[in-house]
């Protein structure tokens, strides 16, 4: 890291300016950073900071000309990038400089082998086919260590686990050992202990080929653990950078020091020891079954929930952890009887295990349930107060126009939105704005019991603090028992206060909240915890790659 | 309507919770003001739609247009209007109680004598008058009197074609509209309940399209005696299956999405989900689609009627007209006039239809 001439990549003054409709957004202002070989570097924001624009604009991959940049100029090696003509950036992209994606499903031609993808950039750049071609497709494989390469060349992108996914998706980047690897939140689809393992390949990889890295991420753990250097992007001004260590230690901007004090914090209320039993279920099956033959003779089961029993009580907030597939999800929707299931469903000292659709519809008041994605789960054709008052209409029939509005109000101001604003639509709210609105629905019943299916998990890290603490002030004011379904440890830590750790439909721990995070027993949950706090991989074979 | 009566706390109508302000936010939302604009882009389907618009809403009044009473006739002080009220002859010193024929020339003497006048329509011939003086046998070439010329009956064309004109484009949007409502059940149905339902409906569907249905028109149409509503009502029969498709992959996707869960969990009725949260969605493939089905609406009675298996036999309509055309090789006004409309007629349909498609295409936004 000497002399300016010998940096990658010199970026002075960057904006960028997206225009539709005549109307002009700044997407970004003004930025200046440069990269040497070799390095690290890493640009953190919030969503919408203009961290992925950045990125983009280096390889000039953003959609002219609706983005333009008014002022700046990039340098790759010294060659201004900006305003190249297509030959050069031929060049440099795929080539000089790679580039991974977020979510390798849809990065991945689904209609093409393994093989034929990762070859194809080798016959686009290198001109390489057949024997030879395929050589070096194995030789990436293997670097990347997809285990079984061999065998694994002729499957389709639907036949890999997404860690292999994304790891099919490095081999092609890496296949012209390029000097500039930028990787836009790699692992941010990915399971907590299959980005430990993408994370800890990254690196390794980069050390080995002397390869630099710009990596874009929300997380400050990944950062931590991985960026020799650090940007922080607000608005879409770097407001801060620096070298990793000294900017942890002592950051200097209002809003970096914001970001590292966002971490969901606090510790999960402990209900009374005499608190009536809300929910509860014994020995719980989901099961799909498998069709086969020209009978549909069910010849096996999907067994998506396998054996589970649990006890919610009043203002108590069980936990339920584990990777993507386990089995959480679709615990809660059994538990709430959106799925069929199979065991007793005792809900405040009833059966509801048979109870018809009508029947329940009753009890739906009661039992209530938030969604993971809050630009899914709200119509966009409805406004906030439409869509709070929804379940008003259905279960207090007896409310009219005013009382509905008066009870969508204070559903709204216990969430910490403005009244006013509920004859908008929510594509004029943020994302944790519109979470916000989610739990007001719900909210707006008074349930007994509320599934949070995984509330935080789209929202950045400090709105989800802000969630975390406003799903605790709600429980404490309401007594509410909650089902709280996360994937991540960190936000489960400061809410629940039992957990369930869950793996292919069965469950691999249980206990109360402190003994499971302290004193971890089965060696899965020892590595889901390494894996989350620490981003350090597992030893093979207890966790799936 | 319930809310437009509704009052807020203070006694002020809240018009944003009201139907109107729920249009007028519709009206001023960014998604519909970009559609509006996509639509004015494509200046060719822009332009279609008005000259389309403006000869539709003209031929409503195709009674002041073309026909054989007068709009307004003066006799002895008073003043009638034939157009309107059927007047015996005798009230205007003839003999017959029946009504009076205005273009009978003693009719017309008997009003002239008494100092009355009578003002014509633009074309003083309705759809089913006979034109007795042609000059040559009918068909008679175009003339000063008949512009289009006449039928083989003696009849006006063009008269005979504003009146079909009407009588097509009203024939296809009721048409278009009840296949439509059924269209978009039937897919709502399949796509929300899916399963077996899907299933077995869309074998039902699969056999019913399979159905040779002009034959089977035509079959009908020789036991029964079609009228206007019962062509509607055959028609019908087949015209909705073309909706189909297209809703219920709308609903197969919109079931799944998150918040129809979440409203399944706050107990909403499947029939109130359907309207309120998956309609919506169905409804912009609904609304590309059916310019086009209006089209086929009114080729599909164009077809019956040129077959001679439509309208009744006398009413106006432009099948029967490129029938005459094929039957009177030597009197080529009949066949380019009814080319010509029905081809204009079609082509603006087509145009129009391809602008709605580019106001509700997403992907249209960075042009």
């Amino acid at each position: 890291m000497s002399g300016a001439d010998q940096k990658l990549v010199e970026v002075r003054d960057l904006s960028v300016v997206f225009t539709q409709d005549g109307n002009e957004t700044l997407a970004v202002d003004k930025i200046s950073f440069d990269l040497a070989e070799g390095e690290t570097l890493a640009l953190v924001g919030e969503s919408g900071s203009g961290k992925s624009v950045s990125a983009l604009s280096l390889m000039q991959l953003l959609a002219y000309p609706a983005a333009s940049h008014p002022s700046g100029s990039i340098l790759y090696r010294g060659k201004e990038v900006i305003g190249a003509d297509e030959r050069t950036l031929m060049g440099i992209r795929g080539n000089e400089i790679s580039m991974i994606f977020q979510e390798p499903m849809t990065s991945l031609n689904p209609l093409h082998t393994i093989e034929r993808q990762v070859g194809e950039v080798l016959a686009v750049h290198r001109g390489l086919r057949a024997e030879a071609a395929r050589a070096r497709v194995l030789e990436l494989l293997n670097k990347v260590g997809l285990q079984n390469a061999e065998s694994r060349l002729g499957a389709y992108p639907h036949e890999l686990s997404g860690g292999q996914r994304q790891r099919v998706m490095i081999a092609m980047a890496l296949a012209n050992e390029p000097r500039l690897l930028i990787a836009d939140e790699p692992t941010t689809a990915l399971d907590v202990t299959v980005q430990a393992q993408i994370l800890k390949l990254l690196k390794s990889l980069s050390r080995e080929m002397g390869m630099s890295m710009l990596l874009i991420t929300h997380d400050l753990g990944i950062v931590r653990k991985m960026a020799d250097r650090v940007c922080v992007m607000n608005k879409g001004k770097i407001v801060e950078q620096g070298e990793t260590t000294s900017l942890f230690e002592s950051p200097q901007h209002d809003y970096t020091q914001h970001l590292l004090n966002s971490e969901p914090k606090g510790k999960p209320l402990t209900a009374r020891p005499d608190a009536p039993e809300v929910m509860s279920t014994d020995n719980l099956k989901v099961w799909f079954p498998i069709k086969k033959g020209v009978l549909k003779r069910t010849v096996d089961h999907v067994k998506a929930v396998d054996g589970i029993s649990l006890k919610v009580r009043r203002g108590h907030t069980v936990g339920v952890v584990g990777e993507s597939g386990s089995g959480k999800t679709t615990l809660g929707l059994g538990l709430l009887r959106l799925i069929e299931s199979d065991g007793p469903i005792v809900f405040m000292g009833q059966h509801i295990e048979d109870d018809g659709w009508s029947d329940l519809r009753s009890r739906r008041a009661d039992m209530q349930i938030v969604f993971q994605d809050p630009f899914g789960s709200l119509s966009p054709r409805l406004s906030v107060a439409q869509i709070v008052e929804e379940g008003l209409l259905v279960h207090g029939t007896d409310l009219n126009y005013d009382a509905r509005r008066q009870r969508v109000a204070e559903a709204l101001e216990e969430v910490g939105l403005d009244p006013a604003t509920m004859d908008r639509y929510p594509h004029e709210f943020s994302g944790g704005q519109r979470q916000r609105i989610a739990i007001a629905r719900a909210m707006a019943l008074k349930p007994d019991f509320v599934v949070l299916d995984e509330p935080t998990s789209a929202l950045d890290m400090s709105v989800q603090a802000q969630i975390v603490d406003l799903l605790r002030d709600l429980q404490q004011r309401h007594d509410l028992a909650y089902l709280f379904i996360s994937h991540d440890l960190k936000v489960v830590r400061a809410l629940a206060d039992e957990v369930i750790v869950m793996r292919n439909g069965k469950v691999v721990e249980q206990g109360s909240s402190d003994q499971i995070f302290d004193d971890p027993r089965t060696d899965y949950t020892k590595a889901l915890m390494a894996a989350a706090f620490d981003l350090e991989t597992a030893p093979e074979g207890v966790v799936s790659s | 309507m319930r809310a437009l009566v509704e009052k807020t706390p203070l006694g002020r109508i809240n018009w944003e919770a009201t139907w109107i302000g729920r249009v007028n936010k519709a009206r001023t939302s960014p998604i519909n003001q970009r559609r509006w604009r996509n639509f004015r882009a494509n200046s060719r389907g822009y332009w279609a739609m008005w000259v389309f618009g403006v000869l539709f809403f003209v031929s409503l009044f195709a009674e002041f247009i073309a026909n054989d009473k007068p709009l307004l006739v003066t006799f002895e002080g008073g003043i009638y209007f034939p157009v309107f009220v059927a007047y015996p002859e005798t009230d205007f010193g003839g003999d017959f109680a029946t009504e009076a024929d205005y273009r009978d020339p003693f009719v017309q003497e008997l009003i002239e004598e008494k100092g009355g006048t009578i003002i014509w329509p633009l074309i003083p011939y309705s759809y089913d008058t006979i034109n007795l003086d042609l000059p040559v046998p009918a068909p008679a070439p175009p003339s000063a009197e008949n512009w289009l010329g006449t039928d083989d009956q003696g009849r006006d064309v063009v008269a005979r074609v504003i009146y079909g004109f009407r009588i097509s484009v009203l024939f296809g949007l009721i048409l278009t509209f009840f296949a439509s409502i059924v269209g978009v059940a039937v897919g709502a149905v399949q796509g929300y309940f899916g399963g077996w339902t899907d299933l077995i409906g869309q074998r039902l569907i699969e056999i019913w399209s399979s159905v040779p249905s002009l034959y089977l028109i035509i079959i009908i149409a020789a036991v029964i005696e079609p009228t206007f509503w019962i062509l509607l009502g055959i028609l019908l029969l087949f015209q909705w299956v073309s909706l189909v498709g297209v809703v219920r992959a709308e609903f197969l996707r919109g079931r799944n999405l998150e918040y129809v869960r979440a409203a399944r969990a706050l107990g909403l009725r499947n029939i109130a989900i359907i309207f309120k949260h998956v309609l919506p969605n169905a409804m912009v493939a609904t609304l590309t689609f059916l310019p086009f089905i209006l089209n086929s609406s009114i080729t599909a009675l164009t077809a019956l009627d040129f077959l001679g298996f439509g309208l009744p036999p006398g009413s106006p309509s432009l099948g029967e007209l490129l029938a005459q055309g094929k039957n009177n090789l030597q009197a080529p006004w009949l066949g380019f006039t009814g080319f010509i409309v029905i081809a204009a007629m079609l082509s603006l349909l087509v145009f129009v239809g391809e602008a709605v498609r580019d106001a509700f295409d997403p992907r249209k936004t960075l042009q």
